[in-house]
């Protein structure tokens, strides 16, 4: 599962413009993983915050 | 709130505020939906623009102009200078928008035109039936619902998820996706007159910094960082690196972060009862990062396209081919070519970029546009750009 950190996100939703398999959604302010994720760790590449995480 | 409308907007971004007042002005009944509470805020934009192009859709009002500017500067990795200005006192090229300000009047401009607004309001799927889309299905401040409607134009970002719901692949390759931040800053130094972009692999790898000015010093200073370059430093990183050695004292007032689209034109946006524009289609120009023209510019077609088709009685996506064939042969022709040199700039080291701002630094522009940049690159340095020469 990816992790956020919610206190550095800046909640611009680029994780999910290049989530594969759809599970990222960013709903207002806060950024949501759904158990879609294959842990690629995409999101975390593109993070201009670096606030995401492939944790176990 | 009606259980129905002629379209729905999902989106209340530039794109979407067009799109909803050129399809209520055609006579439709519309409703645009904002995920957020507030219509333009966080900005997620260095909201530079060009005058000649913002002002096909609407008249600049000092209300949301921070600053008016008269060119672009571009420095190299070694600090070659490349001015591309207008010469004479007092003329502009270039605006520096106030966003959060912009934003909402023209998203009051579509509730003028008739739309229905609603914020705090987000999309969370689309109701489809037979192969059409017809409606979606959302979120009011918690609550849920659903409302139908002919014709749904996905207008929701970067982060778009209506395009996806309807079974158009939408996903963005790490290298066509530039990760940015930037800082809102005051109190520092510099030329409020210009905007001006450094390019260098150690700054912003795939990318550019800019300042942009937002008045007397005060000025978005930000960068964009291609999304398969970020090895294990982040945009963020990049931006506090720049700030350390170039504005050091400088004040913070804001900080945000976006992604920006930066891929060649994708290869649908429309399904049965369904368009999508701006950054939800991916529009933004591959060079510059630019998108706001391009969203109103594709918001405006959708609009349009939407307004006949209804009339018509036809939304299946053979109906709506219009609005395909109208964004294609102008937006998306020139996202085609500016891909194409992004490809091919996207490899340069920085030696290879000093040489060519070298060969350049001395020309008269005569064209103040990335394709005036650019054709002048082609003209001095013919061979390396044999590619591209029918292209400018």
């Amino acid at each position: 599962m990816v992790i956020v950190d919610r206190h550095k996100c800046g909640h611009c939703g680029a994780c999910v413009a290049v989530c594969p398999v759809y599970a990222i959604e960013l709903v207002g302010t806060w950024i949501e993983i759904g158990e879609e994720c294959k842990e690629c760790g995409l999101c975390t590449q593109v993070c201009p915050m670096g606030s995401l995480e492939v944790g176990t | 709130m009606k259980d129905k409308y002629d379209l729905i907007v999902v989106g209340a971004g530039p794109g979407g505020s067009i799109a909803a007042k050129t399809a209520a002005e055609h006579g439709l009944d519309v409703l645009l939906i904002e995920k957020r509470s507030e219509i333009g805020d966080p900005v997620r934009c260095a909201e530079g623009i060009s005058k000649e192009g913002l002002r096909q859709f609407i008249e600049p009002d000092k209300r949301w102009i921070a600053a008016r500017t008269k060119g672009a500067r571009i420095y190299s990795p070694d600090g070659t200078k490349i001015e591309m200005a207008e010469d004479m006192a007092g003329s502009e090229v270039g605006y520096v928008l106030e966003r959060k300000i912009f934003d909402r009047v023209l998203a009051k401009n579509a509730a003028m035109a008739g739309a229905e607004v609603m914020v705090k309001t987000r999309a969370t799927s689309l109701i489809i039936e037979d192969g059409f889309v017809r409606g979606i299905r959302g979120e009011h401040i918690g609550e849920g619902f659903e409302i139908r409607s002919d014709i749904v134009i996905g207008a929701d970002g970067v982060e778009s998820k209506v395009g996806r719901w309807a079974g158009i692949d939408t996903t963005l390759k790490l290298s066509d996706i530039e990760s940015g931040a930037q800082f809102l800053m005051a109190d520092i130094d510099f030329d409020p007159n210009y905007c001006d972009f450094y390019l260098g692999n150690k700054l912003a790898p795939g990318g550019y910094v800019w300042v942009f000015p937002k008045g007397k010093h005060e000025a978005n200073v930000g960068l964009g960082i291609l999304g398969s370059r970020s090895g294990g430093m982040q945009a963020i990183d990049y931006l506090r690196r720049f700030v350390e050695t170039h504005c050091p004292d400088g004040k913070i007032l804001e900080i945000i972060v976006g992604g920006v689209p930066v891929s060649a034109p994708i290869e649908r946006t429309t399904a049965s009862g369904l368009m999508l524009i701006g950054d939800a289609a991916r529009m933004a120009n591959p060079i510059t990062g630019g998108g706001i023209l391009h969203a109103m510019d594709s918001g405006m077609m959708a609009g349009e396209v939407a307004a006949s088709a209804i009339s018509r009685g036809d939304v299946s996506v053979k109906a709506l081919e219009e609005y395909e064939t109208r964004w294609r042969s102008t937006i998306g022709a020139v996202i085609e070519r500016s891909y194409k040199v992004k490809e091919l700039f996207m490899g340069s080291s920085d030696k290879e970029l000093n040489g060519l701002a070298h060969t350049i630094e001395n020309v008269d522009f005569t064209e103040l546009t990335i394709g005036g940049l650019v054709e002048a690159l082609i003209k001095k340095n013919p061979k390396l750009f044999w590619e591209l020469r029918h292209l400018f």
